[in-house]
């Protein structure tokens, strides 16, 4: 086989995910006007969260994150919300599993999990697409002290882009966890509620982590859930920085293995006694 | 080459009768069944054969087509499909064949059909000059036209499964897998489908193995059947065999005005309603001739017709005779 042979036969694979991905980003790109109504939900959410905690902090004493950093926080939090919540579901997949469309995915020569994860991401990335610029536009046009800012740093914004895109994967895999076990359970939303609830909490998406007491966030920023949206917001802001960014950075990694591999366990467990519903 | 030896897959499913009561028992204690869905399925299929599958509901067919299409792991038994086991070499086996499933839906529904099958052909990693041929050749004979631009969600049943039928077939597969693919369509598109059908099996040998319960399909398209109940092949011949392993019973279609029908051995009453009646002769007991010289002894005949057993009453038959 020549090089570029080799080459082409390496890319095969590669194609279809992409192909995978253009088709659920166009499927996504139809409903215009729930992004719309979006924007203006996590538009309104965001400035709530903000003027709640800028009664905290006139009340003064001692905080974890400037008032600024805390600003950024919250939103690019409410930006970017489509890539790290865990409360979003892809209907088209639990709708296989509870319904029996399961026979067509496994009819095609992909392997499931794989499948399935660059389905999700896709549609996340879309869904955030839609959504980001109005709200990143009117974050930096607001007057201060509400306005977000640039990036502390070149270093942090590379960060922050890497932490992102690796926090994106996290919430991809734990979301493909969360479909593993409906198989098994067939009622998807006590799982899913169950999931969405604890995530919620402890990946910072209701208080940053640092405002959480000293146990709890040790505990929290040690739970794969911290790996999601937590890093790349604080990297962003200059709030993390050096080792300690790596450190994160480092078990970002570590859960995304870990939970990439989880999946797939169930997933082949599954395999084995699928039943496919309705006929 | 399809080879399936004592392929048996059990389902475990949860019973209860209905009402409260039995629903907050059922929190605490589930009582569970075991359904033997397959029970040592076996026979083979050869290169470029097609194979109608059938059975009454619930008898295994879509179990087993799930089997051969790499989609269930049995609990046991053996299966080699051009030489690769359909569980264990899934991703290697199905690209080998196309699968319709005629009560799900395999496009994307908020994009066009067009779009759908682009996504297929890059699944499949069809060329693209294969997947043009294929594509017009497939919109030509189902009348796809302007419904390949269309979101899937806006077409109807029937244009819809004219559109899952090509999907199914873009990657040129060598075994294709119907089940019940004429579900819901009407006349015109159901003809379009078997003639379709008929088609590729005759020019490019594609091995078709169709399950279905419209004894037409069975009728235009199956050279040889296979019936399943209750998890088991039951009987495997072609639908002539089958038609004569039933006694050659006749059915005697009379209309008539004045008299009673006579009543005698081998004379069944079938149905009657206002000066129409129809009649089953068995005739290891009363030749033909003699009933309608019976009937013309009793009634003023205005119109008479005999027919052998149309298909749909032979499967009735073979359903009642296998006790299924």
């Amino acid at each position: 086989m020549t090089a570029r042979g080799r080459l082409a036969g390496s890319l095969l694979p590669a194609k279809k995910y992409l192909a995978l991905f253009r088709v659920r980003f166009q499927n996504e790109m139809q409903y215009r006007v729930a992004a719309l109504a979006g924007v203006c939900t996590q538009f309104v959410w965001g400035f709530m969260e903000i003027l709640l905690f800028r009664a905290f902090y006139q009340v003064g004493g001692e905080m974890p994150m400037t008032f600024s950093q805390l600003v950024t926080y919250e939103w690019l939090q409410q930006a970017f919300l489509a890539l790290f919540m865990l409360w979003f579901w892809d209907k088209d997949i639990i709708e296989a599993i509870t319904g029996g469309n399961i026979a067509y995915e496994l009819a095609r020569p992909m392997d499931l999990y794989n499948m399935w994860f660059t389905r999700v991401a896709a549609q996340r990335i879309a869904r955030a697409l839609l959504r980001c610029l109005p709200i990143l536009l009117v974050a930096f046009l607001l007057p201060e002290p509400y306005r977000m800012s640039l990036p502390v740093s070149f270093g942090a914004f590379l960060l922050f882009v890497v932490s992102t895109a690796l926090g994106l994967c996290v919430v991809a895999a734990l979301t493909m966890l969360v479909y593993a076990l409906t198989f098994f359970t067939m009622s998807a939303s006590g799982v899913r509620i169950f999931a969405a609830s604890i995530a919620e909490l402890l990946s910072g998406a209701v208080v940053p982590l640092p405002f959480f007491p000293e146990k709890w966030r040790l505990l929290a920023e040690l739970s794969p859930f911290a790996a999601v949206q937590n890093l790349p917001l604080r990297l962003y802001s200059g709030n993390l920085a050096g080792d300690e960014a790596l450190f994160y950075l480092g078990m970002q990694v570590f859960w995304l293995v870990a939970l990439v591999l989880l999946g797939r366990i169930l997933l082949r467990l599954m395999r084995r006694r699928l039943v496919v519903q309705g006929g | 080459m399809i080879e399936l030896a004592n392929i048996s897959k059990t389902f475990k499913v949860a019973k209860r009768t209905g009402g409260f009561g039995e629903a907050v028992k059922s929190l605490f204690r589930r009582e569970v069944t075991y359904v033997h869905a397959l029970d040592g399925v076996s026979f083979t299929v050869g290169d470029g054969e097609m194979v109608g599958y059938i059975g009454p509901n619930g008898a295994g067919k879509s179990s087993t087509v799930k089997v051969m299409s790499g989609i269930l792991t049995p609990d046991s038994g053996e299966c080699v499909i051009d030489g690769l086991c359909p569980w264990k070499d899934r991703k290697a086996h199905v690209k080998n064949i196309g699968v319709v499933f005629g009560q799900r839906s395999q496009l994307w529904w908020d994009v066009p059909v067009i779009d759908s099958f682009e996504l297929i052909r890059d699944i499949y990693a069809v060329p693209e000059a294969v997947y043009l041929r294929n594509r017009n050749r497939l919109a030509e004979m189902l009348d796809l036209g302007e419904l390949l631009k269309t979101p899937a969600r806006q077409l109807s049943l029937g244009q819809r499964m004219r559109c899952e039928i090509a999907a199914s077939l873009l990657h040129d597969p060598k075994i294709l897998f119907l089940d019940e693919p004429t579900i819901g369509l009407d006349a015109v598109s159901k003809i379009a489908v078997r003639d379709f059908i008929r088609e590729l099996n005759r020019d490019r040998k594609t091995t078709v193995i169709l399950t279905t319960h419209d004894m037409q399909d069975i009728e235009a398209l199956a050279e040889r059947i296979l019936l399943i109940g209750k998890g088991r092949i039951l009987l495997d011949g072609t639908l002539e065999q089958l038609k004569h392993r039933n006694t050659g019973e006749k059915k005697l279609t009379v209309e008539y005005t004045g008299g009673t029908l006579p009543t005698m051995d081998g004379l069944t009453l079938l149905h009657r309603q206002s000066g129409r009646a129809e009649l089953s002769v068995d005739p290891g007991i009363l030749s033909v001739s003699d009933a309608i010289a019976a009937l013309s002894g009793q009634v003023e005949i205005t119109d008479l017709s005999v027919q052998g057993m149309d298909t749909e009453e032979l499967v009735v038959s073979l359903y009642r005779e296998f006790r299924i």
